[in-house]
């Protein structure tokens, strides 16, 4: 029992990093219900507030500091624990090794150790919630002064912000040892015939991310580090001469909140990218296999995945136009920032090019790949707009900010895992999840994230501010109130409907239809090895790849599709 | 097919080396740029100042530093060659030269903060000065002492018939980063702030 929960077989560990940020998500959003509740109820009294927080919500009432605790939490745990876990720890760990032809990664110790840690992470990161004062108030950007100065901040700013920034060291350590892994994995480990250019695409997102969280992360820690001796050592690289805060003159000189902005934003753009380039990949395989048509433009795939790594390293002013910034940067960063448009369009376009014409199937998980599309346009076209500095200047404290980031970078990328769920689930588990209804999932999370995120983009332009507990002393907002009634409801359904999705996983764990080996006619390796697969994936046989990723309709060829593995047929006489 | 897999298997923990410096390089650059960017909006950085014991005293420490580096290099070679007894031997050389470099790098440490060079003061000008010296610093030391204890486990296994000349070379490559870091922090710290 023990070996197999101390496992470093890669597949154990991307089933406990997808259980984990399973598990996150759920807290996740359950906070985001409650904020949602909280803005348009904000005096309703609620028995489970003043349960869950006896001081933060005393008499059932949630204080703005327990509201900006909750947000805090919500965003940190969706980016760190779901966003970047998922995609990278969870279906990078189970998938690629397999799909390169590799028994498992090149260091399944130090593998087992990463998952650990950042098991270790989540638990410090929760334990925030636990210690006097509660959890940090200062958003999951952990902006200073406020989260260099302790406890006279706010209530969670002393033990509660020890504890944020000690999680996301750990976690900072954890990703760089994953990402370490999964490169070495792809340089070193493909079987014989899996050339750089048959490599699918999935993998070449799993790679260019650990190759961007190799980077960010390590100035994420270092700058995590410079915060800790600001706190514990009395420094004041991040704080200025002069601070008054809550009437007091704090003793601090010579430093710079802005240097904060810059490391962090340093590693917190890349961070974006991190979340979506592997579901990238895997919507391109989706789509690709669902339309039964290669993908279209492969290397201009590859090649437009590595220029949106660079750029996310070149970009990170952009979140940095109110901070104070010389026109002379902005501008610089904003013609970067439209950059990465270009790069984007040629993946969406090859997206549709990858459909046109093709004989679609339109299951779950093509569903979802479908709406992620969607979402990465939406998402991307808001950010056209925050890109210019003017505009930035008027929309970057408000809701439009908050509904282009969750769509481009919540929910885009959350849906690439819900697709991927439901295409590898039968791989992973041995068994299909319900088809019917995850089509009912799809349908209600689709439209609901629109009916939210959308709203909130036009409470923006009308000047509405983010982080605000509630509006109920801003006359101006009055008229707002029924558009932030429409988005709450909305987000109660789509939470609720997330329960259904939670029905289905666990009841396909043991109830759903057995899985054939390759139940969508899909290509890459691990298709060609049982659901799920045995303990070193190929079964001790060498692995020996003759074809490319997406050979689909395939002319002169028996099925519509070659498996990657699959021998070439001698040329008949 | 397998001696082809083999051969690539042993080459995974250079590599794994390599990227945790890349990794690492770019933690001490953040460090290094932070440090500018605070000394850059100083306006009493103190520059020239009195290093304590004195400057000689931190070329010093340098140079023992940079002998562990060549330590190090014969006990690679000594493996490769596969004495293991000679690169035990060597391996101890470098784990003492480090030693000595953190004990060195103490007193200096110890002067400092009798003259008043704290991480929250400092006697010729702004406090920056004493947090940026000890931080980056500090990860320094940090980083000599957990490659003391690395190469201690080394020397030791190498002793006892465990490790190959690969995981010696590896080894190598981890403190001779230290080494180059260090390369980096001397002149930036150091010479940029002597007297002339």
């Amino acid at each position: 029992m023990l070996g197999r929960i101390f496992s470093t077989d890669h597949k154990v560990i991307g089933k406990q990093y997808y259980f984990l940020s399973l598990f996150s998500v759920m807290i996740g959003l359950l906070l985001s219900v409650f904020m949602r509740f909280h803005l348009i109820y904000p005096d309703k009294k609620v028995k489970l507030f003043e349960l869950l927080w006896p001081t933060g919500a005393a008499g059932g009432i949630m204080t703005p500091e327990l509201y900006l605790s909750i947000m805090t939490m919500h965003g940190t745990l969706m980016v760190f624990f779901v966003l970047t876990t998922v995609p990278q720890g969870g279906f990078g760990n189970f998938f690629l090794p397999i799909q390169i032809g590799a028994a498992d990664m090149a260091f399944p110790r130090l593998n087992m150790l990463s998952f650990w840690t950042t098991l270790l992470a989540l638990l410090v990161l929760l334990g925030a919630f636990f210690v006097p004062g509660g959890a940090p108030l200062g958003g999951w950007t952990a902006y200073p002064p406020l989260s260099a100065v302790g406890q006279i901040a706010g209530p969670g700013q002393g033990d509660g912000m020890d504890m944020w920034i000690l999680s996301i060291a750990l976690f900072s350590i954890a990703s760089l040892l994953t990402s370490i892994n999964f490169i070495a994995t792809v340089m070193e480990l493909r079987a014989p015939g899996m050339t750089l250019d048959r490599m699918p695409l999935t993998v070449w997102g799993w790679f260019t991310t650990a190759i961007i969280s190799l980077l960010a992360f390590a100035v994420l820690l270092a700058a995590g580090l410079l915060l800790l001796l600001d706190r514990w050592g009395g420094t004041s690289f991040f704080l200025p001469a002069g601070l008054v805060i809550n009437d007091r003159i704090l003793k601090n000189s010579g430093g710079s909140p802005i240097l904060w902005q810059h490391l962090f934003w340093f590693f917190g753009h890349p961070e974006v990218y991190i979340a979506i380039l592997p579901g990238m990949g895997l919507i391109s395989t989706i789509l690709s296999v669902n339309s039964r048509r290669p993908v279209f433009g492969y290397k201009a795939m590859v090649g437009a995945m590595l220029v949106i790594a660079f750029l996310g390293f070149v970009v990170w002013g952009h979140h940095m136009f109110i901070s104070g910034m010389s026109p002379y940067s902005s501008i610089a960063f904003s013609v970067l920032t439209m950059t990465v448009g270009v790069p984007s369009a040629i993946k969406t376009f090859n997206w549709l090019g990858t459909l046109w014409g093709g004989q679609l199937r339109l299951n779950v998980a093509m569903l979802f790949a479908l709406g992620f599309v969607s979402l990465f346009v939406a998402g991307g076209i808001t950010g056209i707009f925050l890109g210019q500095p003017a505009m930035d200047l008027y929309l970057h404290d408000t809701y439009f900010v908050v509904g282009h980031f969750h769509l481009i970078m919540g929910v885009a990328a959350v849906f690439a895992m819900f697709a991927g769920t439901y295409y590898w689930f039968p791989k992973m588990f041995g068994r299909m999840l319900n088809e019917t209804i995850g089509k009912i999932h799809f349908y209600i999370t689709f439209l609901g994230v629109y009916g939210i995120f959308i709203p909130m983009h036009v409470a923006g332009l009308a000047g509405n501010p983010r982080r605000y507990p509630d509006f109920k002393e801003f006359e101006f907002l009055s008229d707002l109130t029924r558009l932030h009634t429409f988005i709450s409801h909305t987000s109660f359904t789509v939470a609720a409907v997330q329960l259904l999705f939670l029905f289905n996983l666990f009841w396909s764990l043991w109830r759903g239809a057995r899985a054939s080996q390759n139940p969508w006619d899909a290509t890459t390796l691990e298709w060609s090895v049982p659901s799920p697969p045995p303990h070193d994936n190929f079964g001790g046989q060498p692995v020996a790849v003759a074809h490319g990723p997406y050979e689909y309709s395939v002319p002169g060829s028996e099925a519509d599709f070659v498996m990657q593995a699959a021998p070439v047929k001698e040329p008949s006489a | 097919m397998s001696t082809a897999l083999g051969a690539i298997l042993t080459s995974h923990k250079k590599l794994g080396m390599w990227l945790f410096l890349v990794s690492d390089a770019l933690t001490f650059t953040t460090l290094i740029l932070c440090y500018a960017y605070v000394r850059i909006g100083a306006p009493t950085w103190p520059a020239p100042f009195d290093f304590s014991p004195g400057i000689l005293f931190s070329t010093l420490m340098t140079f023992v530093l940079l002998t562990s580096s060549l330590t190090m290099v014969i006990a690679v070679d000594a493996m490769r060659k596969g004495d293991r007894r000679r690169t035990a031997l060597w391996i101890a050389a470098t784990v003492l030269c480090g030693a000595a470099f953190i004990a060195l790098h103490m007193t200096e440490w110890r002067h400092l903060m009798a003259e008043g060079v704290t991480l929250t003061a400092n006697p010729w000008g702004v406090p920056l000065f004493g947090a940026a010296f000890f931080g980056l610093t500090g990860l320094h030391m940090a980083h000599v002492a957990s490659g003391i204890v690395y190469l201690g486990v080394l020397g030791t296994g190498v002793r006892m018939g465990r490790f190959t000349s690969e995981d010696v070379e590896v080894g190598g490559l981890y403190w001779h980063f230290v080494d180059l870091v260090w390369m980096f922090l001397f002149p930036l710290l150091y010479l940029t702030a002597v007297k002339p």
